[in-house]
């Protein structure tokens, strides 16, 4: 590292429990804040703010969403996309339907609404448990999709199937070019992300914990499963019904049943694995890798074998990829790209000395 | 009169249908009966084996030796995945596992794809798909040949499974690996080659159940996503019995087709896709270990 702790004591309780201890790591995070809030909008291309780094933040959302239920409180769910279905659905009939809905409380009420689904959707964990419990979860997700698709209330009697998500208006200000949107995004995101990075630190995350390493255990000294259990699958639906109804409004500009499918439930899943199960961090950087890989193959592919290449022998030899690199960071590292960045950060605090 | 007859049409028809699921499970609950591990890729290798087959017929080989190298195929395929995949992962927890199946469910797709292409393909295994004469012209019913085949298929092949767990030697170890590792270990019984003949047994299953299938549907991506309804099957059944994925494989063939057929109209279709998960949600609060399934006791 470029700088050390040497000097920085912790003095009292409060001094131990601060989110960044030292305060280089703090000045360092409030600075790339601000280049991500007010450099990154006005230098970014189109390209990096509507391919990269919008679904960046929002497939990163959703993951946190993820890590809550499946990392921290160890209720392995297969049915984010449908939890995220719901909130662009909820936020497109919020704005449709209330007259000047603003934007902001539409977002908030569809992660709400997505919460309660998800609420209803946990009430099997209380049975059951690891495996049988991602089966059900399954249910979830083909059956938000299939009822989002047959009842046309939904998608306000729309024949194409495809409907266009409303302007996003905030305080009458209509947020229309990338970089507004990209603004917004990262604001939600940045919001929520420290909410979640605090959830975890506090009671609400050490019962999620406890109930993950033993949930018998947790009982008997005195957490409540049923309040838990339900309490993760709540915020984790949360988190998912806002990234799905940025995800509509701020990504793709429409609303469609199809776009949330069981593929991206396996993607999300695996942005925790990848980037690291029970982190924050990893959170981010899972969906980074996830979201880049395809990208960065595709690059590597062209580089090789020319641009004559088969587009079907591509999207099959990504697949092989992805499911190898899945597979040897099971093996290798199974905490993650956050687990290894922590190491990184071991060995640069001592560098260049050997102990 | 007429409605107890379409009510036993579709009865059938689904059982039928539902004995294709059961294919699919059986390939699960072996694999999770002897080394406890959930392999979410059993859809992604009935592919695999399909697509496998059609490709060697393709090729020109004559039906039996198409059959032969598939075998062959799948039994590599197995064994490769426990010693790349399992060993290195032993002793870790079971979903971890989970996920490096589901990590190796895309291996393999994108494998059968790379090797034998995207389209769509027929397979002829020399039973058409039309209904059976006698018994239409006897009940009116339209009850399909190869489904009957399959059904008849299914049956040779559990119970040559059976006889396989209960007269072989192979047999015996794979039951004592299946009650307990440890003890299975320690009297002798090589841990990792028993789990490398149910994985390659497992990919046997899966070539049956998707040269059934395909030759209804077609060889083509879309098994993979019908595969998933084998998870419904299992938790009807319980992880780990045969007759139990067996019987709730029927159970929920029976019941979609009788849902799609009955609630489907007033809902507007398609509930097939989902009905299965809700019936073993459902099936899940009133038995959580499934029909046969152990009694799961969890102690501190």
């Amino acid at each position: 590292m470029l700088y050390r702790e040497a000097g920085q004591f912790r003095t009292s309780y409060a001094d131990d429990a601060r989110i960044f201890p030292l305060a280089l790591d703090k000045y360092f995070f409030v600075a790339m804040l601000a280049f991500a809030f007010i450099v990154i909008p006005n230098v970014a291309s189109q390209y990096w703010l509507t391919a990269l780094l919008i679904p960046w933040l929002i497939f990163s959302l959703v993951a946190l969403g993820q890590n809550i239920l499946t990392g921290y409180a160890g209720q392995l769910s297969l049915g984010s996309a449908g939890f995220m279905a719901v909130g662009a659905f909820a936020c497109y009939n919020f704005m449709l339907r209330i007259e000047g809905m603003p934007f902001l409380v539409a977002i908030v009420l569809s992660g709400l609404s997505a919460a309660g689904v998800g609420i209803l959707f946990g009430l099997p964990s209380l049975r059951i448990r690891g495996l049988y419990l991602a089966v059900a979860t399954l249910a979830s997700q083909f059956f938000i999709v299939w009822t989002l698709d047959k009842f046309g209330w939904f998608k306000n009697y729309d024949p194409s199937g495809v409907i266009t998500a409303q302007p996003i208006v905030i305080l009458g200000y209509t947020f229309n070019t990338a970089a507004e949107k990209y603004v917004v995004v990262l604001g939600v995101v940045s919001v929520l992300a420290l909410a979640a990075k605090n959830m975890v630190r506090s009671n609400v995350g050490r019962s999620w914990m406890a109930v993950r390493d033993m949930d018998v255990a947790a009982e008997v000294i005195g957490f409540r499963l049923m309040y838990t259990k339900l309490l993760a699958f709540a915020i984790s639906s949360f988190y998912c019904g806002i990234a799905g109804a940025l995800f509509a409004f701020a990504y793709l500009g429409t609303v469609e049943p199809s776009a949330f499918s069981i593929d991206m439930s396996f993607r999300i899943l695996f942005m925790i694995i990848i980037g690291g199960v029970a982190s924050i961090l990893g959170s981010f950087l899972g969906a980074g890798f996830i979201l880049l890989l395809p990208i960065f193959l595709s690059l590597l592919f062209h580089l090789v074998f020319g641009t004559s290449v088969d587009q079907s022998v591509l999207s099959a030899l990504e697949l092989i990829v992805f499911g190898v690199l899945i597979i040897v960071f099971l093996i290798v590292e199974p905490h993650g790209l956050a687990r290894l960045w922590q190491i990184t950060k071991e060995r640069l605090r001592l560098w260049p000395f050997p102990h | 009169m007429a409605s107890v007859q379409v009510f036993l049409e579709v009865l059938i028809v689904g059982l039928l249908s539902g004995v294709m699921y059961s294919l699919v499970a059986l390939g699960f609950v072996l694999i999770y009966k002897a080394s406890s591990v959930f392999n979410f890729a059993q859809g992604a290798m009935v592919f695999f084996a399909a697509l496998t087959f059609v490709g060697f017929i393709e090729l020109g080989a004559p039906f039996w030796l198409s059959l032969a190298l598939t075998v062959g195929t799948m039994i590599l395929l197995g064994m490769a995945t426990e010693k790349f995949v399992l060993r290195p992962l032993v002793n870790q927890h079971e979903i971890t596992l989970l996920m490096a199946t589901i990590g190796l469910t895309f291996v393999i797709e994108g494998l059968a794809q790379l090797v034998w292409g995207v389209d769509v393909r027929r397979i002829d295994l020399g039973i058409k798909d039309v209904p059976i004469d006698w018994v239409a012209d006897n009940t009116g019913m339209l009850i399909s040949q190869l489904d009957l085949f399959a059904a008849l298929i299914a049956g040779t092949l559990v119970a040559v499974l059976a006889v396989l767990f209960s007269r072989t030697k192979v047999g015996r170890a794979l039951r004592a690996v299946a009650d307990d590792h440890a003890a299975a270990l320690s009297v002798g019984i090589p841990l990792q080659r028993i789990w490398g003949i149910v994985w390659a047994v497992a990919g046997v299953v899966a070539l049956v159940a998707g040269m059934l299938w395909g030759a209804r549907s077609g060889v083509q991506f879309a098994l993979v996503f019908v595969a998933l309804k084998a998870l419904p099957v299992l938790i009807i059944g319980g992880f780990t019995s045969i007759p139990g994925v067996i019987v709730a494989g029927l159970i929920v063939g029976a019941a979609e087709k009788l849902a799609e057929f009955y609630v489907g109209p007033m809902v507007g279709g398609g509930t097939e896709t989902w009905f299965p998960y809700v019936l073993a949600i459902l099936f899940l609060l009133v038995r959580p270990e499934g029909l046969f399934g152990e009694k799961i006791i969890r102690r501190v």
